[in-house]
């Protein structure tokens, strides 16, 4: 049985005070409200606990769709061949690289020289969010999301050194001029701020699915509810074997991967 | 009594216009870092923290071993020490001011650093360090202030002190302590995650903070009238080496465990700092000029002949604080981002504006130590010699 949040709420009776504490932050963005966050429309996707699969048998080794489609969408700026002070939420790394726990010398020929596909994990206990001292990065209690609020943050980069994936970027320049083309219905952001994959929160808010998982042609990216039984994450993850990057560090990754 | 900082010779003039150019200079490269961004700097994806939170963590070392006279004096009734308490907890407050500034200095957006008190998140250790350190540099204010002010009026310390001051025994090691808790307790950094980190950052500060007292104390004795005695420096020399020796002791456990275990992410980090990875050795240079420094240090402060020599001595105390300054204010922090989460080797060398800037930070620390002391010797009329 599992004991959530929610009801402690409603055993303790703080749920009525947690819901007009809710509504006030929502009135005043300021104290706590989410700065962007859509509003909810009737048709967001909506879910407990979001995750995604990656399907390496199905990923193409020199497809790079979901990335661009990524990193248009959020208007994160390509630094080039300078890659100090690179900027990137989604993209391809060796699978021993990914995954240096599996090392063995012998692979199958499809793994060892296989690039993975590698973002934000979406643990479901996040180091990141624990060392951040102003929780501008949080993970959001009803679908596990773990957000960034890019006009909160300092810039300490705690949060960088504990993450144990390398999933986040800090903005050492202004990333404006190196965006190609920006996108103008989301947020450029300033120099100075951490940033990374958000599980498209503000797609979801508005009934879209993830940017990635939208530009795959192959459906290698699958993306759903681990908590209902029926969601097709939990279909793939029943029929077929998966592993997650780092599992023994207790970080619980959201994003699974069939080799 | 702060009035007495602006009385002095021509002498004291100089140094203090040298350091406020040098601080000019800081100042100046801190605003292109600005308006630029931190990309002026040498850190990188890979390597996020650098430089200054590498001084943050050495100055932090610096500040907590003021406990070092304050213990001795104020809980054994130590007398020997009664003329250089105050110069301890000089050098405190100087150095968690520049802790404070060389924070600052590392955050992307420091002009929101107030959301740090406006969100308090105790989940996070850096909120912690930071309410702590404040804690700290407020105690040692307080302190001396009181003391100094009891010690014009020749009267003897209000009785309410004695407790802030046992307070702030503890309150010193908390400060190094909960400042390991920022690295230690990180899964994904192999390098740090170690149960000695934060004993180690104890021996490694307890050592090198009361050598730069001995030199403080040498130097003051050339400079002014102020004649520390030689029986607190000898004092001081003792726990200089005991700590040395234990610090030492602590690196050795640490590379035991991690070469005898063979385990490779513990492994790496130590091949880096040492040997280089990748064929990328930037640091290797460092950290043995820094090992062997340390060593040679160590065994001129145990043996009693040399370390009776002030001349060897003084020697020793440099020796000491360039091998703890390269191995804490450099190697430790750099070491746990080599190689990456990733198995990627970045190396990370520090730019000119960078260095410049944390120059001018310790030339702000110089410059109120230089005015602290001045009011202290003003006080007992031990001005130029
Ligand atoms: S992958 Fe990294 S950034 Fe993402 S939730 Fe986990 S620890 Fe945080
Ligand atoms: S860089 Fe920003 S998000 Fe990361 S820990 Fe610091 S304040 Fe939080
Ligand atoms: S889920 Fe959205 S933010 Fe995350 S990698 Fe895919 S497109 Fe980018």
């Amino acid at each position: 049985m599992s004991f959530n949040r929610r009801d402690f709420l409603k055993l303790t009776g703080l749920g009525a005070v947690s819901a007009v504490a809710a509504r006030a932050a929502a009135a005043f963005p300021f104290f706590g409200g989410a700065p962007g966050a859509v509003k909810a429309e009737t048709n967001a996707k909506t879910a407990k606990r979001w995750a995604m699969v990656v399907d390496l048998t199905k990923c193409k080794e020199n497809c790079t769709d979901c990335i661009d489609a990524c990193h248009t969408t959020h208007n994160v700026p390509d630094f080039g061949d300078d890659k100090r002070h690179e900027v990137k939420w989604i993209w391809k790394e060796p699978y021993k690289q990914s995954f240096p726990d599996q090392e063995n010398e012998f692979l199958k020929d499809d793994l060892s020289e296989r690039r993975v596909l590698v973002f934000c994990n979406h643990c479901q206990n996040p180091p990141c969010t624990r060392v951040c001292p102003t929780r501008a990065t949080w993970k959001r209690p009803e679908d596990g999301i773990v957000m960034m609020d890019w006009h909160r943050c300092i810039g300490c980069r705690y949060c960088m050194a504990a993450c144990p994936y390398g999933s986040r970027s800090f903005n050492w320049l202004d990333p404006r001029p190196h965006i190609k083309t920006i996108t103008p219905d989301y947020p450029t952001r300033t120099r100075g701020v951490v940033e990374k994959c958000n599980f498209c929160d503000s797609r979801l808010a508005q009934g879209q699915m993830p940017a990635c998982v939208e530009a795959c042609k192959d459906r290698a990216l699958i993306f759903g509810d681990l908590e209902a039984p029926d969601s097709p994450v939990r279909q793939i993850l029943r029929e077929r074997f998966s592993i997650r990057r780092k599992p023994e560090l207790g970080t619980q990754p959201q994003v699974y991967y069939v080799v | 009594m702060l009035e007495k900082a602006l009385q002095g010779g021509p002498k004291y003039w100089l140094w203090m216009i040298l350091l406020a150019a040098v601080i000019g200079a800081g100042s100046l490269c801190y605003y292109t870092q600005l308006i630029y961004g931190l990309g002026i700097t040498g850190m990188s994806r890979d390597v996020t923290w650098g430089l200054y939170i590498a001084q943050f963590t050495f100055l932090v070392g610096v500040a907590a071993s003021a406990v070092m006279v304050v213990l001795p004096y104020y809980l054994h009734n130590y007398k020997a020490f009664s003329k250089i308490t105050i110069l301890g907890e000089f050098i405190a407050i100087s150095a968690v001011i520049m802790c404070l500034l060389f924070v600052i200095v590392d955050i992307g957006q420091p002009m929101r650093a107030v959301n740090m008190v406006l969100y308090p998140s105790p989940r996070s250790i850096l909120f912690w360090d930071m309410v702590v350190l404040n804690g700290y540099l407020v105690l040692n204010v307080v302190i001396s202030r009181v003391t100094m002010g009891a010690e014009r009026k020749g009267v003897k310390p209000p009785a309410w002190i004695r407790p802030v001051i046992v307070l702030s025994i503890p309150w010193a090691v908390s400060i190094h302590t909960v400042t390991a808790f920022i690295y230690c307790g990180l899964g994904a950094r192999p390098f740090w995650l170690t149960a000695i980190l934060a004993p180690r950052f104890l021996a490694s500060a307890f050592s090198a903070g009361p050598a730069l007292l001995i030199l403080l104390c040498l130097l003051m004795r050339r400079l002014t009238k102020f004649d520390a005695g030689d029986e607190p420096i000898q004092k001081l020399s003792i726990i200089v080496a005991y700590a040395m020796a234990a610090n030492v002791f602590f690196v050795a456990l640490e590379l035991f465990t991690a070469l005898y275990s063979a385990s490779p992410e513990h492994i790496a980090p130590f091949q880096y700092m040492f040997l280089g990875l990748e064929g990328k050795h930037k640091l290797a240079p460092w950290v043995w000029t820094s090992q062997s420094m340390g060593i040679l240090a160590l065994v001129l402060l145990i043996v009693p002949r040399t370390r009776k020599n002030m001349r060897i001595l003084a020697l020793a105390c440099i020796g000491l604080n360039i091998a703890l300054w390269i191995d804490k204010g450099m190697a430790m922090v750099v070491t746990g981002f080599v190689p990456s989460p990733l198995g990627h080797v970045t190396e990370y060398t520090p730019t000119p504006p960078e260095i410049m800037i944390a120059i001018g930070i310790y030339a702000i620390g110089l410059f109120i130590l230089t005015g602290l002391c001045r009011i202290a010797l003003s006080l007992r009329g031990q001005l130029e010699a």
